[in-house]
C-alpha cells in the first residue's frame, strides 16, 4: 500500500500547507500566490483523481474498496480515522473541479480585491476535503468550523455594505447551527459512548429502549444543524442572499458547501439509520422527504420570482438542495444513485452559472434591470412602428460565447436534453417510479412518487422560465448593449465546467455505473463498517506511521 | 442535587441566549451566541456523567476503571471553547465593520421605521 495509502491525507495536508505557505508572502506578489496557489489545487485535482481512481477498483474478493487511514497509528475506534469510500472519493474529485475553475476565474481580477484571497480559499478547501473524508463525528465538527471559518472571510471577501449585511447574517446563522451540531453530537456520545461512524453504526441496533428517545433527539438535533447548512425550508432563507452577495468565484466555490450538509445526510442516514439498525431504522426518512419537496417547491418559486440572475441562482441552489434531500428521504438504491448523479450534474451547473453572471452583469447596470421589469409589466409599445421590417441583430463575438455558455446553464438548470441535467432528472423520476423504497409495493405508483416527480418536472420549468426571460432580456434585448470586456481565464472555466458537463452526458453510462456502485455499498455499510474496525495499525513504531 | 443545578444553569444561560439571539440589535445577538456557547460548553461536559474527585487522566499500573472519569467529553469542551472563541472573535469584527459601514448597530443595518 505504502504511499498510496498515505495519499489518503494529502487532500487535507496539501492545501493546509499551501495556506500557510502563502501567509508568509507579500500581498504585492500577488502573481506568485496566484501561480502557487494555482499549482496546488491543480496537484489536489490529480490527487482526487488518483484517489476516485482507488475507490473505483474493488479489492481482490471484489469488495467495494474502503481506504482507511489511522491517524497517529491509534486503532479505530480510538483514534480519529480518515475513510475514503466511493462517495468521499466522487465528492472529493467535484471540489478538486470546483475549486479549480473558481481559482482560475478569482486569478483574473478577484484575487486583488482584498488580502489574502488565496489562503482563505486554500483553508476553505482543506476543511471541504476533511469534512468528506473524516470517519469521526467530532472531527467532523472540527473540519466543519474550519471550512465555516474560511467561508466566513470569503463571503466577506471585496467588502461592500451588501455583503457584510448577508455576511452577518451567514455568520450569525452558522454558528447558531454549530451550537445545535455539538449539542446533537454530545448527547449521541452520552447515549452510545462513541464518536465513530462505523462504530456507531454498529451500537445504535443496541441502545436500550430507555435511552432510544435520547439517541433519536441527539440525531434530529445534528441533523437539523445539518439541515441549516443544506437550506432547507424553513431553514434556508439566508442562503440565496448570502450566495447573491458574495464574489463571483466565492459563490462558485460556494455550490458544493451546501453540498456538504446534503453529503453529512447522505452518509449519516444510511450509516446510522438504515435497514440494519433495529428499532431506529429510517429515522426521520420521511421528515426529510417532506421538507425536500417543500424545499423543491419554495425554491423554484423564488426561481421565478427572481429579477437579478445571482438571485436566481441562490435559489436554485435550494432547489438543487432539495432535490438531494427529498432523494435522501425516499431511501432506495436506485433513487440515491440517480440522486447522486443529479448531485454532480447541478453542483457543476450552479458553479458555472455564478461564474457567467458575473460577466453578464458587466453588461448592464442594476438600473437598466429595474427599468426592463418595469417595461415588461406595463408593455413598451413605444418602438412597434420600427420593428416592421426584419433587420439581423448584430451579436459580437463575446456576447455569442456568453450566450452560448448561458443556453448552456439554462438546459442544464431546467434539466432538457441533451445535457447532464436530463439524465440525472431521468435517472431520478424513472428510479423514483420503480423502486421498492416507497413503502408500498414494487411497482405500485403511490401519491408519494406523484408528487415528487410534478414537483421535479414543475421546477424545471420554473428554471426554464426564468432562464428564457433572463436571456432573452440580456442577449436579444438589452436596454444598453455594451459589450463586456471578458478574458479568456474568466471565459475558460466556465467553458470546462460545462464541457465537464457534457463529459459526464456522453460517457452516462460509466459514471451511472460508478453511482449505482456507490448506492449499494451506501445502503449496505456493514462493509464500510468491518473496513473501519478492522484497519491493520503500521506494525513497527517507524517513521510512515507519524503524521 | 448537583444535576439539578447544572440542569437548571445550561437551561438558563441557552434560554436567555435563545432570547438575545432573537433580539434586533447586534450585541444583544453576540451576547446570546456567546451564552449559547456557555451552556453547550457545559452541556457536553454534563454527557461524560458527574463525578466528584474522579481524575480523567489514567495513571499507571493495575487500574479500575470505574475511579476514573470519562477524559473524551472533556477534550471536546476544550476543543468546543477554542473554535467558539475564534468565531466570536470574528463575528465581533464583522459587527464592528457592519456598525462602520451601515452607521447602525441594527442586524439588517437599517433602522426600522
Amino acid at each position: 500500500m505504502g504511499w498510496a495509502n498515505h495519499l489518503l491525507i494529502a487532500p487535507i495536508v496539501l492545501p493546509l500547507a499551501t495556506g500557510a505557505l502563502l501567509l508568509l508572502f507579500d500581498e504585492r506578489r500577488h502573481t506568485l500566490k496566484a501561480l502557487v496557489s494555482l499549482a496546488s489545487t491543480v496537484a489536489l485535482l490529480l490527487i482526487a483523481i488518483v484517489l476516485l481512481g482507488v475507490a473505483d477498483t474493488p479489492t481482490a474478493e471484489g469488495a467495494v474498496r474502503t481506504g482507511v487511514y489511522l491517524l497517529a497509528n491509534w486503532p479505530a475506534p480510538f483514534g480519529i480515522v480518515l475513510v475514503l469510500d466511493r462517495l468521499s472519493a466522487l465528492m472529493l474529485a467535484l471540489t478538486g473541479v470546483l475549486a479549480l475553475t473558481s481559482l482560475i476565474f478569482a486569478s483574473a481580477r478577484w484575487h486583488i480585491a482584498g488580502p489574502h484571497f488565496h489562503t482563505l480559499f486554500q483553508l476553505l478547501l482543506m476543511g471541504l476535503n476533511g469534512a468528506f473524508l473524516t470517519g469521526d463525528l467530532f472531527n467532523l465538527f472540527v473540519f466543519f468550523e474550519v471550512l465555516l471559518a474560511a467561508s466566513y472571510g470569503l463571503v466577506l471577501y471585496g467588502s461592500g455594505a451588501l455583503r457584510v449585511r448577508a455576511g452577518l447574517h451567514y455568520i450569525a446563522i452558522n454558528l447558531a447551527a454549530s451550537a445545535l451540531f455539538l449539542i446533537g453530537v454530545s448527547l449521541i456520545y452520552g447515549v452510545t459512548g462513541t464518536l465513530n461512524m462505523a462504530d456507531l453504526a454498529g451500537r445504535i441496533a443496541a441502545v436500550p429502549a430507555e435511552d432510544r428517545m435520547l439517541l433519536e433527539a441527539g440525531a434530529a438535533i445534528l441533523g437539523i444543524a445539518f439541515l441549516v447548512k443544506a437550506g432547507m425550508w424553513p431553514l434556508g432563507f439566508w442562503l440565496p442572499t448570502a450566495y447573491m452577495a458574495a464574489a463571483a468565484p466565492v459563490a462558485a466555490i460556494f455550490a458544493i458547501l451546501s453540498k456538504v450538509g446534503v453529503y453529512i445526510l447522505l452518509r449519516l442516514s444510511l450509516l446510522l439509520f438504515g435497514a440494519e439498525s433495529g428499532a431506529s431504522a429510517e429515522f426521520g426518512a420521511s421528515w426529510l422527504l417532506v421538507g425536500g419537496m417543500a424545499t423543491i417547491a419554495f425554491g423554484a418559486t423564488g426561481v421565478l420570482a427572481s429579477q437579478a440572475m445571482g438571485r436566481l441562482a441562490g435559489f436554485y441552489v435550494l432547489v438543487s438542495s432539495g432535490t438531494m434531500l427529498a432523494a435522501i428521504g425516499v431511501a432506495s438504491v436506485p433513487v440515491t444513485s440517480g440522486a447522486l448523479f443529479y448531485m454532480v450534474s447541478s453542483t457543476l451547473a450552479i458553479s458555472a452559472f455564478f461564474l457567467l453572471v458575473e460577466l453578464v452583469e458587466r453588461i448592464q447596470d442594476p438600473a437598466a434591470n429595474v427599468l426592463a421589469v418595469t417595461m415588461e409589466a406595463y408593455g413598451d409599445d413605444m418602438d412597434e412602428d420600427e420593428v416592421n421590417e426584419e433587420v439581423g441583430v448584430l451579436i459580437p463575438g463575446t456576447l455569442a460565447a456568453l450566450g452560448i455558455c448561458f443556453a448552456g446553464c439554462a438546459v442544464l438548470i431546467a434539466g432538457l436534453p441533451p445535457l447532464s441535467g436530463f439524465i440525472a432528472k431521468f435517472a431520478l423520476i424513472s428510479a423514483v417510479f420503480n423502486n421498492d423504497g416507497l413503502g408500498g409495493a414494487a411497482n405500485a405508483v403511490n401519491a408519494t412518487a406523484w408528487a415528487m416527480t410534478g414537483l421535479l418536472l414543475l421546477a424545471g420549468l420554473a428554471g426554464m422560465i426564468a432562464m428564457t426571460r433572463m436571456g432573452i432580456r440580456t442577449f436579444w434585448a438589452p436596454i444598453d448593449g455594451t459589450v463586456p470586456r471578458v478574458r479568456v481565464s474568466e471565459f475558460f472555466p466556465i467553458a470546462f465546467l460545462l464541457a465537464v458537463c457534457l463529459g459526464i452526458t456522453v460517457q452516462g453510462g460509466s459514471v451511472m455505473r460508478y453511482m449505482d456502485t456507490t448506492a449499494q455499498s451506501l445502503h449496505a455499510p456493514s462493509d464500510y463498517v468491518r473496513s473501519v474496525l478492522s484497519a491493520k495499525r503500521v506494525p513497527a513504531p517507524g517513521k510512515e506511521g507519524v503524521e | 442535587m448537583t444535576e439539578l443545578t447544572l440542569a437548571l444553569g445550561i437551561g438558563f444561560l441557552v434560554g436567555s441566549g435563545v432570547w438575545l439571539l432573537l433580539r434586533p440589535r447586534t450585541y444583544q445577538l453576540i451576547i446570546g451566541l456567546s451564552l449559547i456557547a456557555y451552556g453547550v460548553n457545559l452541556f457536553i461536559f454534563s454527557m461524560g456523567r458527574l463525578r466528584t474527585g474522579a481524575p480523567p487522566v489514567v495513571s499507571s499500573g493495575q487500574i479500575n476503571p470505574a475511579d476514573y472519569t470519562d477524559p473524551i467529553p472533556q477534550a471536546l469542551v476544550l476543543t468546543a471553547i477554542v473554535i467558539g472563541f475564534a468565531t466570536t472573535a470574528l463575528f465581533l469584527v464583522v459587527l464592528l465593520v457592519s456598525r462602520g459601514l451601515t452607521g447602525s448597530d441594527h442586524v439588517d443595518g437599517r433602522e426600522p421605521n
